[in-house]
């Protein structure tokens, strides 16, 4: 087990040994204008509150929408369950190129209501735009969250006389309390990197720094500061979320079975609560999709299925190799971290998010030079992006199966070993069969971010190939909307596809 | 829920299929009889070129494509491992800097001798395959045609204040500053971005961006260049922007251009050279001319009826050297300095 698990270490520190050579090898006088300014001071701080806005943000929504999900008779449950997610299948830039188009005096509103709304932008524009794209990955940890808690708690302080407020604020929300963290983590290393939504927004956070320093320079020494100063942020973020979660400690105390719960009857809130989930549906799914389709609406097809089709297959040769990848490579780090706990393998377990707080264009550039310098006959290879993909999503395959080892009792690996299984058929036999729900969700939340990749993407691809989204990002940079609108469509499809398998796993594991 | 979860694994294992059979087929990517392209322009306008010309001399291209700037790092990082024969740049100053670093081949006579002189690079080791002009956007729904100004000095002063949109870190943009800073000094370009922060001038990520800025209402005014709002107004003829140059000889009417060299790295240079001359060629021309309306660089070219004639754009062109548009680090100096970087 430790084998595969140091190999994912090295690999992972390799591309950042290469961003600290580089900033020892800048020029300190440009290093200084760089990093050593009011400005960096403004965007320090913009990082920061665009951090905490949307962290408020998609909390506040997602926890009324994951317990409404979970917990009651929601009309349409399932649903709504389902829709929720989907925005996890629409990039972050598609999400701000529709908030922008939607408004102004010329603006999609304009067109069809005849009224010019204002166009978002700035600190407000970011925070929905990010907050519409981080809800899901907040929604699934937090229904991960109630799902494996147990009620009885609840039931106890219901019978001691506590009203259902005082019972949320006192016993959900403390066990709440790892979910909110997960998720929290998860938020604030997506916007620490976005690019994207921030330039389109004109809202200038440290990521846009490192953009301009890499665009212009015709050379990277300048940049790479800026990136450990990036990085050591998202360190800060993840030690801090490790060092909360270790003060939280959930156990049962009796080995009884956990409650069987029974959803809770919204009876004269079900209209309200109702709303509340079309709401968010509309504005991250509805929204989005109609722009889209607006946009490819009358796009003569003719030559452009050839170039579609290749598109397609170069997405998913990469980004289905990637998933299996990432996902084989996070098992033995989750299963060490949690049947053998200690400093060293939870170390391993972060590492895993230091490949997720990279900068990925930062990442690319470091992984270009190394595998130049190093490997020169795999450069430009499709193995490189895969390599790409699967460390920097390591950290979304590890989550869900730890999560699913934390339902399956080592007892029962236990009892196989006494039956005379060796270590490794018990690990097939057994604790495979019961990691299968959070595999495939691993599996699939990979899947779905290497679908939606851009920056690495477009550095390390091999002439010739493609992917979808580097097709969507093509067009739009030309101010060729409808020419994109097919591939992001196609995106959306494939996507929405796997948002489904991931829900209904999303149960089983709790 | 047991028959939801049966499909659901089915899709992953598909999946699990689908990365294995890839896995086998990616390997070996390289082929022997193909010219590879780095394209800092959009596929959009290359593909169809593109396309034509492995139509017509069977030699296929295999196209990387990049912003510009990132292709211009990479090509430096692979140095003697660059798989690239040809780079096609979006502006005349990334070619500068791969010229600086030595890593063009001269180009032929007869590929030179097709362009003007103002549109070949320094010891024929690059030349533009079609230019493009920074203009004046505005609103045609809040600007009258009387009040325009005749130079792009005039937008510091009052009457502009708050009402301007630039990119900044937009390669066109900072092209032209170094166009200023080369024509009219450091000072003067100082003094003008200076002037420019102070009278609230609008930042946007890119040209598009600005344009429509200038539709949904947020500022009047606009620098960028000038083919994307006739792409808004092929799509919608009503798109409320119009587009201008300044008076005769002022530096915001700067030609920046597209071009292309040939990488010393590369081993298919013949099929370099032709593909470098058939960008040239009258069919290329025209097709930058109508379908992406850029300006030509060779003669017997129609014109498109959107463009103004390629004579009087140069006539109100500034004369600038463009192999001195590679002092981009003199620009982004002095755009972090007044900070805008």
């Amino acid at each position: 087990m430790a084998a595969p698990a140091l190999v994912c270490a090295v690999a992972v520190l390799l591309p950042l040994g290469y961003l600290v050579v580089r900033s020892l090898g800048a020029d300190a006088g440009e290093v200084g204008r760089v990093v050593f300014r009011w400005q960096s001071v403004v965007q320090l701080s913009n990082t920061l509150l665009l951090c905490a806005g949307v962290v408020v943000v998609t909390t506040v929504t997602a926890l009324p929408a994951a317990w409404l999900t979970s917990r009651t008779d929601l009309p349409m449950k399932r649903f709504f369950a389902i829709a929720l997610v989907l925005p996890l299948a629409i990039p972050g830039y598609l999400m701000a190129y529709t908030l922008l188009s939607l408004g102004g005096d010329y603006g999609a509103a304009f067109h069809i209501t005849g009224v010019s709304v204002p166009r978002l932008g700035g600190y407000v524009g970011s925070l929905v735009a990010l907050s519409v794209y981080n809800f899901p990955y907040m929604l699934l940890n937090l229904r991960a969250g109630l799902g494996a808690y147990d009620t009885s708690l609840e039931e106890v302080a219901r019978s001691l006389g506590h009203r259902p407020g005082r019972v949320f604020f006192s016993v959900v929300l403390p066990q709440l309390r790892p979910a909110i963290l997960a998720g929290t983590l998860l938020v604030s290393l997506h916007v620490i990197s976005d690019f994207g939504v921030v330039s389109l927004m004109r809202y200038e956070t440290f990521s846009y720094a490192l953009y301009q320093a890499y665009q212009g320079a015709y050379g990277t020494r300048g940049a790479a500061p800026i990136a450990l100063i990036m990085m050591a942020l998202a360190g800060v973020f993840i030690v801090a979320e490790l060092m909360m979660l270790r003060r939280v400690v959930l156990t049962r105390a009796g080995a009884g079975q956990a409650r069987v719960r029974r959803p809770l009857r919204l009876r004269r809130w079900a209209w309200p609560a109702l709303v509340f989930v079309s709401v968010l549906v509309l504005v991250g799914v509805v929204l989005p999709v109609l722009t889209i389709v607006y946009g490819a609406w009358g796009v003569e097809m003719g030559s452009q299925w050839r170039s579609l089709r290749g598109a397609v297959v170069d997405s998913l040769s990469v980004s289905a190799p990637a998933a299996v990848v990432a996902t084989g490579l996070a098992l033995p780090i989750a299963y060490m971290a949690r049947r053998y706990p200690s400093r060293w393998s939870a170390g391993l377990e972060r590492l895993g998010f230091l490949g997720y707080a990279t900068p990925p264009l930062a990442f690319a550039l470091g992984l270009l030079v190394i595998t130049l310098r190093v490997v020169p006959g795999l450069y430009q290879t499709a193995f490189v992006l895969v390599y790409a993909y699967s460390l920097h999503f390591l950290a979304e395959a590890v989550g869900p199966i730890r999560a699913g080892l934390f339902a399956a009792n080592p007892r029962l690996e236990e009892a196989s070993r006494a039956l005379g299984y060796g270590p490794m058929s018990t690990f097939a036999r057994v604790t495979l069969p019961l990691l299968r729900p959070g595999l495939i969700v691993s599996l699939s939340l990979v899947f779905l971010s290497s679908m939606k990749e851009l920056p690495l993407s477009m550095l390390l691809a091999p002439p010739g190939f493609e992917t979808l989204s580097m097709n969507i990002w093509q067009y739009t940079e030309d101010a060729m909307y409808a020419s994109a609108a097919p591939y992001a469509l196609v995106v959306l499809g494939v996507s929405g596809l796997f948002v489904g398998v991931l829900v209904f796993n999303e149960r089983r594991i709790s | 829920m047991r028959s939801h979860y049966f499909r659901a694994s089915h899709l992953v294992y598909c999946l699990i299929v689908l990365a294995l059979s890839f896995g086998g087929g990616s390997v070996g990517a390289a082929q022997a009889e193909s010219l590879v392209l780095y394209s800092g322009r959009g596929k959009a306008l290359v593909e169809p070129i593109v396309g034509r010309f492995t139509e017509e001399t069977g030699i296929e291209v295999r196209v990387k494509y990049g912003k510009t700037a990132q292709l211009a790092v990479a090509l430096q990082e692979e140095g003697e491992q660059s798989p690239a024969d040809v780079f096609w740049s979006q502006d005349a100053g990334a070619l500068g800097a791969l010229v600086g670093a030595e890593m063009f081949l001269p180009l032929s006579e007869g590929t030179l001798g097709l362009v003007p002189e103002v549109y070949r690079g320094a010891d024929g080791l690059w030349v533009a395959t079609s230019g493009r002009a920074r203009v004046l956007a505005y609103s045609s729904v809040r600007v009258g045609g009387g009040n325009l100004p005749g130079s792009v000095f005039d937008l510091t002063d009052a009457t502009y204040r708050g009402r301007v949109g630039w990119a900044p870190t937009n390669a066109s943009f900072q092209a032209f500053v170094t166009a200023m800073r080369k024509t009219h000094g450091q000072d003067a370009a100082k003094a003008w971005l200076v002037g420019m922060i102070e009278n609230d001038a609008q930042v946007y990520p890119k040209n598009t961006a600005i344009i429509q800025a200038i539709a949904a209402g947020e500022v009047d005014y606009g620098l960028p260049n000038h083919y994307y709002l006739l792409r808004f107004k092929t799509a919608d003829k009503h798109y409320p922007v119009e587009q201008t140059s300044f008076a005769a000889g002022d530096i915001g009417n700067l030609v920046n251009v597209a071009g292309v060299g040939v990488l010393k790295t590369s081993e298919h240079v013949e099929a370099a050279q032709a593909f470098v001359a058939y960008l040239l060629s009258s069919k290329a021309q025209q097709y930058f001319a109508s379908e992406t309306f850029e300006y030509p660089v060779v003669g017997d070219v129609i014109p498109s009826p959107r463009l103004q004639p390629l004579e009087l754009l140069r006539g109100e062109a500034p004369a600038v050297d463009l192999d001195t548009l590679e002092d981009l680090k003199g620009t982004l100096e002095l755009l972090a300095e007044v900070g805008l970087r």
